[in-house]
């Protein structure tokens, strides 16, 4: 069940660059100078190991995060779904194909507290359209299902990403 | 927010390439110069349109840990809890939700030992339980959002 990884291996400048960029790029028309003046090192050197560091997969991308609220995607639904262990491997990966579905993990019960194994994640203009959503999920679960629920968002509380080393330079 | 910010945030979204001027080929996509990408990124970002823009790490491939976790937090208490909560460097997002477990936030570390010790040390700062619910299988990540 649990996911084998290969961790990639960072150096100490690699280390640096993501420190020196968790918060952002710099919004300059040559922004990896930026970084790798602020490094000691060449541009060359920062464009090869971002390029290095996204074919490990270490770095998903280099992109805009949106605010979905502000993009008017207010409707942010946490589905949750018991289901079937002995199904739940096969339908996962069938919930998070949905376009709708924007995250898909499976996760531990806590019963009593909480009962349910598989997240999906669901962005919708409108809670009727979320709603809509799970239903579809519903249908695709079938009787593999027990129990469901879907938990709004009401307010972001705090968003900003990996903080490495945050705990030694903060 | 405009046509060309919508076009900027649907292009954006997706990436660009480590380039020396990776603003520039941006421009070109969408018809616009390198001057005016970076003028509409800035304006989106301080508009709160945008969270950020910038590398999006996988803690996992190097070698850290997210661990999604909720509490049940007495309403009289949100606020504080909240902030409390946020003043850990490593809960990387934190939201309201309806529930009975209102409160859901995810601590991203470099190691399981690290997130273990916040979460421990958020359960004692509190008070309060932390219901800690680790990734054991991904199935699908790919939130694109049309703007």
């Amino acid at each position: 069940m649990n996911e084998t990884r290969r961790i990639a291996m960072l150096d100490d400048v690699d280390r640096r660059m993501v420190r020196a960029t968790q918060d952002g790029l710099p919004l300059v028309a040559r922004p990896f100078h930026a970084v790798a003046e602020r490094l000691g090192t060449t541009p060359e050197d920062v464009i090869a190991r971002f390029r290095r560091m996204i074919a490990a997969g270490v770095v998903r991308r280099i992109a805009a995060v949106p605010n979905h609220y502000a993009l008017g995607w207010r409707a942010n639904g946490m589905t949750v779904w018991d289901v079937d262990d002995d199904r739940v491997e096969a339908l996962g990966p069938r919930v998070g194909a949905l376009a709708a579905v924007s995250h898909c993990y499976l996760r531990p019960r806590r019963p009593p507290i909480w009962p349910y194994n598989l997240f999906a994640m669901v962005h919708g203009k409108s809670r009727a359209e979320v709603d809509e959503d799970a239903r579809v999920i519903a249908d695709l679960l079938g009787d593999a299902c027990r129990a469901r629920d879907v938990l709004y968002s009401t307010r972001i509380l705090k968003k900003t990403g990996l903080r490495i080393g945050a705990a030694k330079e903060n | 927010m405009d046509a060309i910010d919508r076009a900027v945030i649907a292009l954006l979204q997706d990436g660009i390439a480590p380039e020396p001027r990776p603003f520039e080929a941006a421009g070109r996509a969408l018809g616009i110069d390198e001057v005016e990408v970076l003028d509409r990124l800035g304006r989106l970002l301080d508009d709160g349109t945008l969270t950020r823009f910038g590398p999006m790490f996988d803690a996992e491939r190097m070698g850290g840990t997210f661990v999604l976790a909720a509490f049940a937090v007495p309403e009289d208490r949100f606020d504080s809890v909240a902030e409390l909560v946020n003043g850990h460097a490593e809960v990387a997002h934190n939201y309201a939700r309806d529930h009975a477990l209102n409160m859901w936030f995810v601590v991203a570390t470099e190691t399981p030992e690290r997130a273990e010790t916040v979460l421990d040390a958020i359960e004692a700062e509190t008070g309060l339980l932390v219901v800690r619910l680790p990734k054991l299988a991904e199935y699908y990540v790919g939130l694109r959002l049309a703007p």
